[in-house]
Order: C-alpha cells, then sequence, then structure tokens
C-alpha cells in the first residue's frame, strides 16, 4: 500500500465539532483549496500538542494527510496569536460572526484566495482596532462583492435612474440601491440614508485604510448593519447565527447597570 | 441458527437498531452488543434495562446546582462541609466528577448544561444561567469561579457570564490556562504559553 501523501496549507479555523471521544472535526479555510475538513485527532485531551494550535478562529500553518475519508492534521503551527480575540468579549464576537460567515456562504473544496485574505485582514483588523464595528461592515461589504453579490449602488437597480439625494431605500432583493419611486413597489425596501449610500459606496471601492477613516455614527452604525444584514439573509435564505449574539451583547450593554442596582429584578432581559 | 446477515429476528433488530442510536456505537458494535445481551443470563439483561429505567425515572435536576441526583438538593449542595460562598460554573455534570477528583475544592457548583455558542445559536436562554444568576442575587456568594472549557464557547460563555455577575460585587475568576502536566514546551501554542508565563508561581 502507498503511504498516505501529506500536503501543507495555511489556513483559518472557522468551526469545530467533537468527533468520537477525543478529536474533533475542523473546518478549515485555505488561500489554495478553499474550504475544507479535516479531523484533529485526540485535541480534546490537555496534552494534545495540536489543540492550542487549532482553536477555532486560529490562523495556523497545517500538514494534513489523505485519510480515507477526512484528511486528518498531523502537525499544526499558529502563524499569528489570536489572543486578544480571546480576551475580549466583542472582539470574539464579533470574529466569530465573521468565521460564521464565511463558513455559510462559500461552497467545500473551491479556491478563492480574496475571500482568505479578506477574513485574514478582517481577523486581524479585530484583534488590532478599535473600530470594531466599522470593521465588520466593510468585511460584509467586500465579502459581498467577491461572491459575486455586489449590491448596486450607482444607480437605481430597478429602473436604472439616477439615484438622487432624497428618499431612497435599499432592497435586498432587488440587490442595492432603489430610487423613491422605485422603492413603492419593492415590497422589502428599507429607507436608505444618503450617508448610508455614500458609506457603502466607500466601501465597496476603496481600500480598508482609506475605508476606515469614515467615522460611524451608532445610528449610521446600525442603518449600514441592517441593510447588509438583510441582504446576507436574502443571499443564505438563513440568519447568520452569530449576529443575535452580537444583538445580545448590544442590549446586554445598555440596561445591565439598571439590573444591578436592583437586585432581584431584571432577569427578564438574561 | 440460520445465517441472517441483513435480517435479524425483529426483536433482536429493533435492539440493535436501539443501541446504534447510543454515542460511539457504530452498526458492528451494536450488533456484538445485541447478540451478546441475547446470550447473556437473564439477571443481567434484565438489570441492565432496570438500570436505564431508574435513570430516567429517578434522576432530577438539583434544584441549587442543577446537576443531576436522585435527592434534591443534592448531595454537595446538601454538605454542610461545603462552602455555599464560592460556585464553581461548569458545562455539563460529567466535568463536576472531574473537579471532584481533584479532592482540592471545597465549594459548591452550578452546572449550565451546555455552553453559549454564537455560531451554532445556543444563547444563555438556552442554559441554566437565570438559575445561576438568582443564585448570585439571593446573596451570600462570595466568589464565581468559571470552569468552562477554554474554547471558543467557553471562552465566550465565561465573558459572558462575567459580564453579568461582576456588576452585583461579586468576583468572579476563570480556571487558569497553562501547561497540562506531561506536556512540551515546543507544542505549546502562544495563548497558552503567554498565560502560563503571566501566571508563572514561586518555585
Amino acid at each position: 500500500m502507498k503511504t498516505p501523501r501529506v500536503y501543507k496549507t495555511d489556513g483559518i479555523i472557522l468551526r469545530h465539532r467533537n468527533l468520537g471521544e477525543a478529536d474533533k472535526v475542523l473546518t478549515i479555510y485555505t488561500p489554495r483549496l478553499g474550504k475544507l475538513e479535516a479531523v484533529a485527532k485526540g485535541v480534546r485531551r490537555p496534552t494534545s500538542r495540536l489543540a492550542g494550535h487549532v482553536e477555532v478562529l486560529a490562523h495556523a500553518s497545517l500538514l494534513l494527510a489523505h485519510g480515507r475519508n477526512l484528511d486528518v492534521v498531523t502537525q499544526a503551527q499558529e502563524v499569528e496569536s489570536s489572543r486578544p480575540l480571546w480576551e475580549d468579549l466583542e472582539r470574539l464576537g464579533r470574529a466569530a460572526y465573521a468565521a460564521e460567515l464565511v463558513d455559510r456562504c462559500t461552497p467545500d473544496r473551491q479556491e478563492h484566495e480574496a475571500v482568505y485574505r479578506l477574513l485574514l485582514e478582517t481577523l486581524r483588523r479585530l484583534r488590532e482596532r478599535d473600530d470594531l464595528d466599522l470593521v465588520l461592515r466593510y468585511f460584509e461589504v467586500q465579502l459581498l462583492s467577491l461572491l459575486g453579490y455586489r449590491p448596486h449602488l450607482d444607480a437605481c437597480v430597478a429602473c436604472g435612474g439616477p439615484l438622487q439625494a432624497g428618499a431612497n431605500a435599499y432592497s435586498p432583493a432587488a440587490g442595492g440601491a432603489v430610487c423613491p419611486a422605485c422603492a413603492a413597489r419593492e415590497a422589502a425596501a428599507a429607507p436608505l440614508s444618503l450617508n448610508g449610500l455614500k458609506v457603502l459606496r466607500l466601501f465597496q471601492r476603496r481600500p480598508f485604510p482609506e475605508a476606515a477613516r469614515v467615522r460611524l455614527t451608532p445610528e449610521l452604525g446600525r442603518e449600514l448593519e441592517r441593510h447588509l444584514r438583510s441582504s446576507i439573509r436574502f443571499i443564505l435564505e438563513r440568519d447568520v447565527r452569530a449576529a443575535a449574539f452580537l444583538d445580545r451583547l448590544r442590549r446586554g450593554q445598555e440596561p445591565l447597570p439598571a439590573a444591578a442596582a436592583l437586585p432581584g429584578r431584571g432577569a427578564a432581559d438574561v | 441458527m440460520q445465517d441472517a446477515p441483513t435480517t435479524a429476528a425483529a426483536p433482536v433488530a429493533r435492539l440493535i437498531g436501539e443501541l446504534h442510536k447510543l454515542p460511539g456505537i457504530g452498526p458492528k458494535s451494536a450488533q456484538r452488543l445485541a447478540y451478546y445481551l441475547l446470550r447473556a443470563p437473564e439477571e443481567e439483561a434484565r438489570a441492565l434495562a432496570e438500570a436505564i429505567l431508574e435513570v430516567k425515572e429517578k434522576i432530577v435536576f438539583c434544584s441549587v446546582c442543577q446537576n443531576i441526583t436522585d435527592v434534591d438538593p443534592c448531595s454537595i449542595c446538601r454538605s454542610e462541609a461545603r462552602d455555599r460562598a464560592v460556585i464553581c460554573v461548569v458545562e455539563e455534570p460529567l466535568d463536576i466528577l472531574a473537579l471532584e477528583r481533584t479532592n482540592g475544592y471545597k465549594g459548591t457548583y452550578h452546572v449550565l448544561h451546555g455552553v453559549i455558542s454564537p455560531m451554532d445559536g445556543v444563547g444563555p436562554e438556552d442554559l441554566k444561567v437565570a438559575e445561576l444568576l438568582a443564585r448570585v442575587r439571593d446573596g451570600g456568594v462570595r466568589e464565581v469561579i468559571m470552569a468552562t472549557n477554554p474554547n471558543l464557547e467557553g471562552e465566550a460563555t465565561a465573558m459572558y457570564l462575567g459580564r453579568l455577575i461582576s456588576p452585583l460585587g461579586v468576583r468572579v475568576t476563570r480556571l487558569a490556562r497553562g501547561l497540562p502536566v506531561g506536556a512540551d514546551l515546543e507544542y505549546a501554542d502562544e495563548v497558552t504559553l503567554a498565560r502560563a508565563l503571566e501566571n508563572r508561581q514561586e518555585v
């Protein structure tokens, strides 16, 4: 019998699920092979040599062996430490969202290096920067473009007419901005502010350092989040689960001190 | 017996089917177990069946710590030797067994029965979080120790619960992370190694 061939790849661990007694199946996004699944043996044991290097959100250099069904991770070394993500729930939640989104949007074993680089950059920004929501919105806009769902923002996507400053709307079904006249006919269209339109265009066209100069007010941030989420929901035909977790974190920010001040009350929001 | 590779007698097939549902039991193991039980003395088979039924009938969640127990509150929550001001939060009842084996912990526990998993849509409302907060709010708690697993879900859970509990004026701690016994330094990842270095101790 031929010895199993091994291959080397970098990869970002998108998710894990337990397998058997001590193993895990990892979903890994790689630059040249796209998304693949591989078994990491024994990683649930404390003395595993792999475990710390193949945790979810890790960017690792991997050695994999072809297996009968799934390939097997034989060696792993983390390339960049994902540590800042692990110390801050806001960062961790957003990184989980980005990973889940890539997992849900991409087919198995289909190379798409630009998506890999975008995810890698996004995780790095989520570790290093503080404007986390801007990072996430930029990621969503860019991912939609890379996957071929780039929202049309130059003219009304329904009638092709020019977009004036005014009561424009964003329609996930039509795939972009619609003018006031067409907005009335689009069922799921939501109002799109002029600033919203401008920022979406900027995020679509400019590299991150330039896009990051925008100051997102909380209102504008929420608006973009709503539009982009509606597009993602329309494309995936489902919600990204980590989004619900991010919403919960945001809700938890506000009412908590009040609940703490009144012991015995306030379990309702938990 | 006639060989009947695919069609066992109906009751046997049913037993195989039921055993096959158990975790880690594949079709072949299920067949082996079924034929073992078929040949085993009747008392043995009956004892197994009764044990399974008894577990389902008698075991309840402890009203205090949510551990599985046959007496409520459970033996740990009843014990006078236990420090009720310290609560160790774990994901599963099995984690309590592991911690008890250390013989080093004299506080009480709280079992979440799961872990917050953002990517799988498991939120705090699916876990015994409200029960934990109620315990903390009732007062008399000095420290809550987060003993969830050191992976994405466990960390998210620990940090999330920390946010909820810290404002109540209770100390929230996390199990130390560092090098496991028997490990090799060169294989340690950066997160673990950095934390091990930070939390180093006098020799």
